[in-house]
């Protein structure tokens, strides 16, 4: 019989800062910009330049960290890894290698109606390198390549995760759930495609049971959670083959081609660098007052777990919407102030999880980026309860304040989407419908309750929508109930 | 007009006030020296001519218009060439930079600026600062204006030497385990190291970053007294930087050393050459005649600094030249793909000495080998550190040679006079680098013609202590003066 095996995943998680100047001089962040643009001689290397440290970047990291139920070294330290690549101004990079600022946390993720906890080993502070640009498809075969430095010491945080995961299922949870949780701190944008979160994955299978770990792999190049997700699987199928076959797993580090959809080896151990780490006499150690971490526990927002717990307790959503709703905070605070607006929850749920969510997902739209606002939400759900439209008409009319950001009343207007509750205007054409139809009539009076829907629709049809279902409906089996 | 030559800059600055002299006279008169003599004695490795007949004359007029002006304005200075010169091409005396142009300035630089000092040039050092002689240089060696067979010393030979020829009346220099005190010893001036931090190092092209301290070469301690004044102070630029309470170092030039506690660590003497023995034990005698109570002491770790010293250096060394790369700036050498580039730039741009440093630097800091040496060094330089500062506790400074012997002969074109060109010479002075502490070398008398230094070592932002027993020494006798004996000078 075939060996069963389990996959050990750890995830290793680096995070852009949303600080305004990068961690050791004063250029901006921004993203984009022509190339070099965001330079100065700190940040291109030039001799005899010194690195600052920015306090903003430390601030960060330990609300990350706290956010992530990490301890916060009160002493943590700079070091240089030492290795040569032209996106690499000095040929180190500045990290925190013996003494990082945060150690010890966890995230809990849910799949299935399973909750787990994911255990990160530590958070370290370092610098991002430039970008190069290759005129071919990588440094060895391009005729040329240019080097963007823009992104050269903007800072980032990297989260390594203890390998506590099992499957992609669960990888792809733990690394949805680190975005929330980041997001929510404001610590960063997390665009897994502006660059701004990115994610390298160790993986190794061992026979179900063991508890020793096999040969792992490090998986690079994953732009979505989609291609972690993939890439993961992919590389189980792949080392569960070689395994099968009697062969063994190369400690190596291999890309993800998204194309291809395969994994393929970068470089073994073997030509693995030595970085050589060494504490940057550049830079003195950080230090910590307890007092300022106090402070920056005490600012931190509500974070998704206890939000979603919040929703399902006070609103009543059901756990797999509250889930949804408070995946970020952007859409947690819409649904808030959107409640806050038209007091009915649930139904603020619904319209968010259908079409809000559906016309998002549709134009790769962000809820800062809409131009719908809860103010404009609740408006069209006044509207929709006070009886003045239809459900029908009111999907119309928010696909158009998707689009135009029109209020829902002008759009109404515009359309001429009056619908009519009137019930002298109505009982013409019920009267008239009913005449027309003596089937569905003969149907119904002999019990088929269904046939009741078939004549509303026709009133609808007859009102060109307009008509009030639910005073339709009332007419009707008033009339024929006569 | 040589008379002007080989004044202090607060001499200097007495005529200029009186209007004795013109700024325009003084420069033109030390361009006319470096014109005379730096063909032999090459220690710059340029002279900014122009501007600096530009800004004298700038300042001629300012003096006219009555205009108050600092201590250090209009003195002719130059700066060693690992000091960044905004728009002035600052080599490092390296082929990889050989045509870098500095977008800023070292922070040093700005303050002589703000100071109105006049700059006049470059200066000849051992490339990227490692050496003890300038022969590691890529340009050429620097002579000592003493005895133009002898070394002027490293890795600053070249700032050194530019003031004991009087071709300048003060310069700058860094100093990671003794590259501005030993030149100084070398070539019969002062140079002094101040505590580690005191003295921003932003601008400084780093060799040995937790070692590397600007210093100063002056005429006397009166100058080095003014000149530490104008560059010190905390930089938002480097972090290391610090903010001292005791600048106020002219304050500290009393001639009067009664009742100070000196320090004679033993070790500092054992292997020292008879003649320079015999200088040290002639400025204790002096010292003990002025009042001072000097002690025989031990530091028995001082054997392990330069080991110490020269694992550290090389590590961070190897690190920081890394960057010169021929991606951004300096020295490309063109090649098929980027592995050969970085290989041929680097191959030809640094030379014999750099290349050992890095490949030191490389192993020691290597995943086998750093418990054994790089950390290893750590500790040693902690217990060093605690050594000094403990026996700082009890004395007021410390007295030692600065080198164990004077300056040692050339090798000649290409050859470096160590078999691994090493910085043995460094010995006496490396200890105060490890520690932080500042420390000062001063002339004491010649041995063959040749220049005998000695050093003070004080307690972490103890300069005015050092500036006081070392005025106080200048005041009672005549040895800490030296005239070069050099051509134009006989």
């Amino acid at each position: 019989m075939a060996t069963a095996y389990e996959a050990v995943i750890g995830l290793e998680v680096h995070v852009e800062l949303k600080t305004n100047t990068k961690i050791f001089c004063s250029c901006t962040t921004e993203f984009g910009g022509d190339p070099n643009t965001h330079v100065c001689p700190g940040c291109l290397g030039f001799p005899g330049t010194l690195p600052v440290m920015n306090k903003k970047a430390v601030e960060y990291a330990v609300r990350a960290g706290l956010a992530l139920n990490c301890a916060i070294n009160p002493y943590s330290r700079f070091d240089r890894k030492n290795y040569f690549y032209p996106d690499l101004p000095t040929a180190y990079q500045i990290s925190q290698y013996f003494h990082p600022i945060c150690k010890e946390g966890y995230v809990e993720i849910e799949l299935g109606g399973k909750k787990k906890k994911i255990r990160i080993n530590r958070i370290h502070l370092e610098e991002d390198a430039g970008k190069l640009l290759h005129s071919g498809s990588s440094i060895t075969s391009s005729q040329y390549s240019m080097a963007d430095y823009n992104r050269a010491s903007v800072p980032l945080i990297e989260i390594v995760s203890e390998p506590d995961m099992r499957s992609p299922e669960e990888a792809r949870a733990y690394l949805e759930k680190l975005r929330a949780i980041l997001e929510y701190t404001g610590v960063s944008d997390v665009k897994m495609e502006q660059g701004s979160l990115r994610c390298d994955a160790n993986i190794s299978l061992r026979p179900v049971g063991s508890t020793e770990f096999g040969t792992k792999t490090e998986i690079k190049n994953m732009n979505s959670f989609r291609s972690l997700q993939r890439a993961l699987e992919y590389e189980i199928d792949r080392q569960q083959d070689v395994l099968e076959e009697g062969g063994t797993i190369i400690q190596e580090t291999r890309g993800w081609d998204e194309e291809k959809g395969i994994t393929s080896s970068m470089r073994s151990k073997e030509e693995a660098t030595d970085y050589r780490y060494f504490p940057d006499p550049n830079l003195p150690p950080i230090v910590l007052d307890p007092a300022w971490i106090k402070t920056i526990k005490a600012s931190l927002p509500e974070l998704p777990d206890a939000r979603k717990e919040r929703l399902v307790k006070e609103c009543g959503l059901s756990e797999y919407d509250a889930g949804i709703i408070t995946s970020s905070r952007s859409l947690a605070e819409f649904f808030d102030r959107t409640v806050v607006l038209f007091n009915e929850p649930k139904t603020v749920a619904n319209w968010m999880m259908g079409e809000y969510l559906r016309l998002l997902n549709a134009e790769g739209l962000e809820v800062s980026e809409s131009k719908v606002t809860p103010e404009k939400l609740a408006a069209l759900l006044k509207l929709q309860a006070d009886g003045k439209i239809s459900g029908k008409m009111a999907k119309v009319v928010f696909e158009e304040l998707f689009n135009t950001g029109k209020e829902p009343e002008t759009i109404v207007k515009e359309k001429g989407m009056v619908q009519i509750s009137d019930t002298g205007a109505l009982e013409e054409i019920v009267m008239k419908v009913l005449a027309a139809n003596p089937q569905s009539v003969a149907d119904y009076q002999a019990g088929k309750e269904k046939a009741i829907g078939f004549l509303v629709g026709q009133v609808m049809k007859e009102t060109k929508g307009q008509a009030n279902p639910g005073i339709v409906n009332q007419l009707l089996k008033k009339k024929l109930s006569e | 007009m040589s008379s002007l030559l080989g004044l202090t800059a607060h001499q200097l600055q007495g005529l200029l006030e009186k209007k004795e002299l013109s700024c325009a006279e003084l420069v033109k008169a030390h361009l006319a020296k470096i014109e005379e003599s730096d063909g032999e004695i090459k220690a710059f490795t340029r002279v900014t001519r122009e501007a600096a007949l530009e800004q004298a004359q700038a300042m001629d007029a300012q003096r006219s218009r009555g205009e108050g002006l600092a201590p250090l304005a209009g003195i002719p200075m130059a700066l060693s060439d690992n000091l960044c010169t905004k728009g002035i091409v600052t080599t490092c005396s390296s082929r990889m930079l050989e045509n870098f142009r500095p977008p800023y300035n070292a922070t040093v630089v700005e303050k002589l600026q703000e100071a109105a000092a006049v700059l006049l040039g470059k200066c000849n050092l051992d490339e990227f600062g490692l050496g003890d002689s300038t022969e590691s240089s890529a340009f050429f060696p620097t002579r000592n204006p003493h005895d133009l067979q002898a070394s002027a010393g490293g890795a600053c030979g070249g700032a050194a030497a530019a003031v004991a020829a009087q071709e300048v009346v003060f310069a700058l220099g860094s100093d990671a385990g003794g590259s501005v005190r030993q030149p100084a010893a070398f070539c019969g001036v002062i140079g002094l190291k101040p505590t580690y931090g005191l003295v921003s190092g932003y601008g400084l092209i780093a060799a040995g970053s937790s070692l590397d301290q600007v210093g100063c070469f002056t005429r006397d301690f009166t100058d080095g007294a003014l000149v530490l004044e104008s560059i010190c102070g905390a930089d938002v630029q480097d972090s290391n930087s610090v903010s001292s309470p005791h600048t106020d170092f002219t304050k500290h030039l009393v001639n009067d050393v009664k009742g100070l506690k000196i320090g004679l660590p033993k070790e500092y003497i054992e292997g020292v050459a008879p003649k320079v023995k015999t200088a040290y034990e002639q400025a204790v005698a002096k010292l003990e005649e002025l009042g001072a109570v000097c002690e025989e002491l031990s530091l028995p770790h001082t054997k392990y600094a330069l080991p110490c010293y020269e694992i550290v250096l090389a590590a961070e060394a190897s690190s920081n030249l890394a960057r010169y790369d021929g991606v951004r700036y300096g020295l490309r050498v063109e090649a098929e793909d980027v592995e050969s580039m970085y290989n041929k730039t680097r191959g030809q741009g640094f030379g014999e000495e750099a290349k050992k440093q890095i490949l030191f630097g490389t192993y020691v800091l290597s995943a086998q080998q750093y418990q054994d040496y790089y950390l290893k060094a750590l500790k040693v330089r902690t217990l060093i550190k605690q050594e000094l500062e403990q026996a700082l506790e009890k004395y007021d400074c410390l007295l030692t040679p600065t080198t164990p012997t004077v300056a040692f002969n050339l090798a000649g074109k290409g050859k470096n006079h160590h078999g691994r060109g090493g910085v043995q010479t460094h010995g006496l002075t490396c200890p105060a680098s490890l520690a932080g502490l500042p420390a000062v070398s001063f002339p004491f008398g010649k041995a063959q013609g040749r220049p005998i230094g000695l050093q003070l070592i004080g307690r972490a932002f103890g300069e005015g202590m050092l500036l006081r027993v070392g005025y106080t020494l200048e005041q009672n006798t005549d040895l800490t003066q030296l005239s070069p004996a050099v051509k134009g000078e006989r």
